[in-house]
């Protein structure tokens, strides 16, 4: 049965009346109208519809409504807007750093999750975190030079 | 280069006839002008859109209009298409509003596809911009007093030269544009420009990092349902029968709309329909036909035996030419491969008060306006097709059908928008594939070991299905309606572009050539294009094949390339790739000597796409696993040659994508398909590169400001392929002539002879 659920997200409570089991993708893009989490693959595989629950990236396309609970979520639309872009924003805007941008906001999510735990990842450490993300355009070597330069601090 | 073109059919050729209809996807580009009088031809898209206010409209209010028939998809078209236009205005960048394809608002460019956007929109865009200022000027220099000619503009202020001044936006009218261009006013030369060739940044990109309404995908609109599409497990089946009772009982369900056997839910919430897509796949009982064997199941036999439509693509004989002394064969072969989008495709619909509107990504908004009308059985003037931004594409992708779906649903629910979100599923195992291919290509060596006989021979489907023919219609679902109707009947796109010939003619000086195409346009699969159509597998043929020829004339395979190379901004590409690499002749790799459980080795690969647009060349570095059988491209260096560079970092965008995404298809990805249906049927099943495989990536422009700009978007992945290949065989001392190049397939290479 429907049920409602009041969510944090990006700081603020939402609540929401949707199936404990509807995917958390869905809620947050047709009911919170959230266009940052993108529809990809519905099975964990892409990466596309990454958020963060308390500081974990989390698929939201599997990830139950029900199960958030008490759980800060964080979108791509809480780190910063297109008027006042975070540093990893920027530094990804700098590299110009997507073809198609579809991936980006999985790889965004991921990064700044990476960020959080290891300030100044190696290359091979932020190719790591970002393995289980795809991306279909080639725009492989310009996001892990963005997150390495969101790392160094070195933006214009 | 005069391509020789004649039927030489054998065997059975199909009745449909080859004669029937010509050039389908590039028929509107092609088609005279209407009128008693030939008008005189003007360049690029304005020849087929003439008044200049179709292109750009400049505005009181201080900003430009800018109308373009081409659609974004990350390319960054339009942000190159405002550079353009804001330079040859002499106005800011920011001040260019761009409209792209919409079929109520913009000129008709075809399609976005075949990396002709800024040759033919840009050109247009140059060309009606430079008579705009001339225009605009005319006026100041009316209000000012004085002559145009002495005026001088900057950010659309002009100032005359005693001090006074204007605007564009004070002087301009509704009428000023509404009139033909000429073409008569030249667009600036090089050395005049400020902002072509600047790399400026491009504007889709904020929203796309900050969680903006980007997508087709972010459109919500007041009252809109969500629909899944039932189809069948296997193409051509038949929905048998199926209790919609149970499914209309399910939370939600608005709808379950039935035509025949195209199935749909549509109900209030996604999840909701999402569910009701799972109930609906359960309760369908569909017939289950089987598909028949296809060209990749006689890749283990010499030759294809398929019914084809064969001709001679190219022909050239040079009586003088030294006399063959040796002959060499190889024979290639390229699995079906997908464009695999990273979002699935999506359409919203609406059809309220007669007007059908339909949001698309699709790649041309006005043939799917055409041929969705001509299956609904309406007047085009009653449907409008807009476009918005998808994920990437790559060619034809389920966009177009999706678009249909969401425009039968609409009709069946009018008043109501519906959005249609295809599963990852139906993508994989619904969207047009890439074809399959066969390259049969032998070389006759003379004394001197130069090449002085060429022969290339290639089996291929069709590369060209999208809509928009002047007969049947290309839309999936109608194909499964209770009155199905038919598809068009497939023609191969002819040269100078070349469908599944696309470069299959070499740019190299051999004295005597013959290119031989077998067409099957009877494809079990439906393929059309992927992204280079047969330029990828035809360049990995021959670009193989050059080494191998190399290799029996005891060649380095840069000098082998130049020596048969009289084309100047060809030898330079292969030049600079070469020289950017540290190419060192006689130590291109381990030639499969050594004890080291890992080969490696340097290959190179070149190619002009098309023939006619972008010089591009490519050295690959791979390292061979001689246990795993897994080859990693480790590095990559390319220089392209794309004349006038609008925006240099966009070119260099698009050709390392380009490069990791041929470096994806070479060495990893190929359909899944048996008799009983596609298998590929989520990422599992299609692996595709990933960070830990992408290479190093080095892109050198070489910048020709005094040429015409060429296309750059589909440059890369021939060489790219080829190069892998080369450098595999360089490392291994072995050749790879099938892709993709999986670990099964490497070990058995590597296996002693």
């Amino acid at each position: 049965m429907p049920a409602v659920f009041t969510l944090r997200v990006n700081g603020t409570a939402r609540s929401v009346r949707a199936e404990p089991a509807t995917p958390l993708l869905y809620v947050l893009r047709n009911d919170l109208k959230l266009n940052g989490a993108k529809f990809g693959c519905g099975q964990s595989q892409c990466g596309a519809c990454s958020v963060l629950i308390d500081g974990m990236e989390r698929r939201s396309c599997v990830y139950p409504v029900g199960a958030v609970g008490k759980g800060a979520i964080t979108t791509i639309e809480g780190l910063g807007t297109p008027q006042q872009p975070n540093a990893l924003q920027r530094a990804f805007i700098h590299e110009q750093a997507c073809q198609c941008g579809y991936c980006s906001n999985g790889m965004i999510m991921a990064a700044q999750a990476l960020l959080a735990r290891n300030p100044k990842p190696s290359e091979s450490e932020v190719k790591q975190a970002l393995e289980g993300h795809l991306c279909r355009c080639g725009a492989h070597n310009r996001i892990v030079r963005a997150v390495l330069r969101a790392s160094k601090g070195a933006l214009p | 280069m005069t391509a020789a073109l004649r039927n030489v059919s054998r065997r059975n050729v199909l009745k449909a006839g080859a004669g029937l209809v010509v050039g389908i996807a590039y028929a509107p580009l092609l088609a005279p002008a209407q009128g008693s009088e030939t008008p005189v031809h003007l360049p690029g898209s304005l020849n087929g859109n003439r008044l200049l206010s179709a292109w750009l409209r400049v505005n009181p209010n201080g900003t430009v209009t800018v109308f373009t028939g081409k659609v974004e998809f990350g390319q960054g078209i339009a942000s190159a298409l405002a550079q353009i236009a804001a330079d040859e205005l002499d106005v800011g960048y920011r001040r260019i509003n761009m409209v792209t394809a919409d079929t109520s608002l913009t000129p008709d460019e075809g399609f976005t596809a075949g990396s002709q956007s800024i040759e033919q929109s840009g050109t247009a865009l140059r060309f009606a911009c430079a008579e705009a200022r001339q225009m605009l000027l005319a006026a100041a220099a009316a209000r000012l007093g004085g002559r145009a000619g002495d005026l001088r503009v900057a950010d659309g202020t002009i100032a005359a030269p005693g001090g006074k001044h204007t605007t564009y936006w004070a002087v301009t009218t509704d009428a000023m544009l509404r009139r033909e261009a000429t073409a008569k006013v030249r667009p600036k030369a090089a050395g005049e420009h400020t902002l072509i060739g600047q790399n400026l940044a491009r504007r889709d990109i904020p929203p796309k990092f900050t969680g903006g309404a980007a997508y087709l995908q972010d459109l919500r609109l007041p009252g809109m349902v969500h629909a899944r599409v039932g189809r069948p497990p296997v193409p051509r089946a038949d929905l048998v029968s199926l209790d919609t009772a149970s499914l209309k009982a399910m939370p939600g369900v608005i709808e379950v709309v039935r035509d025949g056997s195209f199935v749909a839910v549509v109900c209030e919430r996604e999840e909701q329909a999402i569910n009701a897509l799972v109930a609906l796949r359960e309760l369908a009982v569909w017939s289950r036909p089987e598909l028949p064997p296809t060209l990749a199941d006689t890749f283990d036999r010499p030759e294809p035996e398929l019914q084809t439509q064969d001709s001679v693509v190219y022909e050239k004989t040079s009586p003088g030419a030294p006399i063959a002394v040796r002959q060499i064969e190889a024979r290639y072969t390229r699995a079906f491969q997908l464009h695999a989008s990273i979002g699935p495709s999506c359409a919203v619909a609406h059809d309220l008060d007669g007007k059908l509107t339909v949001w698309t990504h699709s790649q041309g908004v006005f043939a799917l306006r055409s041929d969705i009308a001509r299956a609904l059985g309406i007047s085009p003037a009653s449907v409008v097709c807009i476009h918005m931004e998808g994920a990437g594409c790559y060619g034809h992708n389920g966009a177009d059908d999706a678009a249909f779906d969401a425009a039968l649903l609409a009709r069946a629910i009018p008043g109501r928008p519906v959005r249609v979100q295809w599963m990852r599923d139906d993508e994989f195992m619904w969207e047009p594939y890439g074809s399959a291919m066969s390259m049969k290509v032998g070389a006759g060596l003379s004394a001197d070991g130069n090449i002085v006989d060429w022969r290339h021979e290639l089996w291929s489907y069709p590369h060209a299905r999208r809509p928009g023919g002047r007969e049947g219609v290309n839309l999936l679902a109608a194909w499964y309606l209770a009155a199905p109707l038919q598809p068009a009947f497939p023609v191969d796109v002819p040269q100078p572009n070349g469908g599944s010939d696309r470069n299959a003619i070499p740019l190299y000086d051999f004295p005597n050539q013959k290119i031989h195409k077998h067409y099957m346009p009877d494809a079990p699969l439906r393929t059309s294009s992927l992204r280079t159509l047969g330029a990828y597998a035809n360049v990995f043929a021959i670009e193989s094949f050059m080494d191998e020829t190399a290799a029996a004339a005891g060649a380095d395979p840069v000098e082998f390339r130049l020596r048969h190379l009289r084309d100047e901004r060809a030898r330079t590409v292969i030049e600079s790739a070469a020289r950017q690499s540290g190419w060192r002749p006689g130590a291109l790799g381990d030639g499969g000597r050594g004890t080291s459980s890992t080969f490696r080795g340097r290959g190179i690969g070149f190619a002009r796409y098309k023939n006619h647009a972008c010089y591009c060349a490519v050295v690959a570095e791979v390292e061979v696993d001689r246990i795993s059988g897994i080859v990693r491209v480790t590095r990559a260096w390319s220089a392209v040659d794309a004349g006038l560079a609008i925006n240099p970092d966009g070119i260099v965008n698009q050709i390392e994508g380009g490069m990791i995404q041929s470096a994806s298809w070479t060495l990893k990805e190929a359909l899944k398909v048996d008799r009983s249906g596609v298998q590929t049927k989520s990422w599992v099943d299609y692996p595709i590169l990933r960070f830990s495989e992408v290479p190093a990536v080095e892109v050198e422009v070489i910048q020709r400001p005094a040429e015409d700009s060429l296309g750059v978007g589909e440059g890369a992945q021939g060489p790219t392929g080829a190069a892998i290949a080369n450098a595999f065989a360089a490392a291994s001392g072995r050749r790879l002539r099938d892709i993709p190049f999986l670990p099964e397939r490497v070990k058995a290479a590597l296996a002693p002879l």
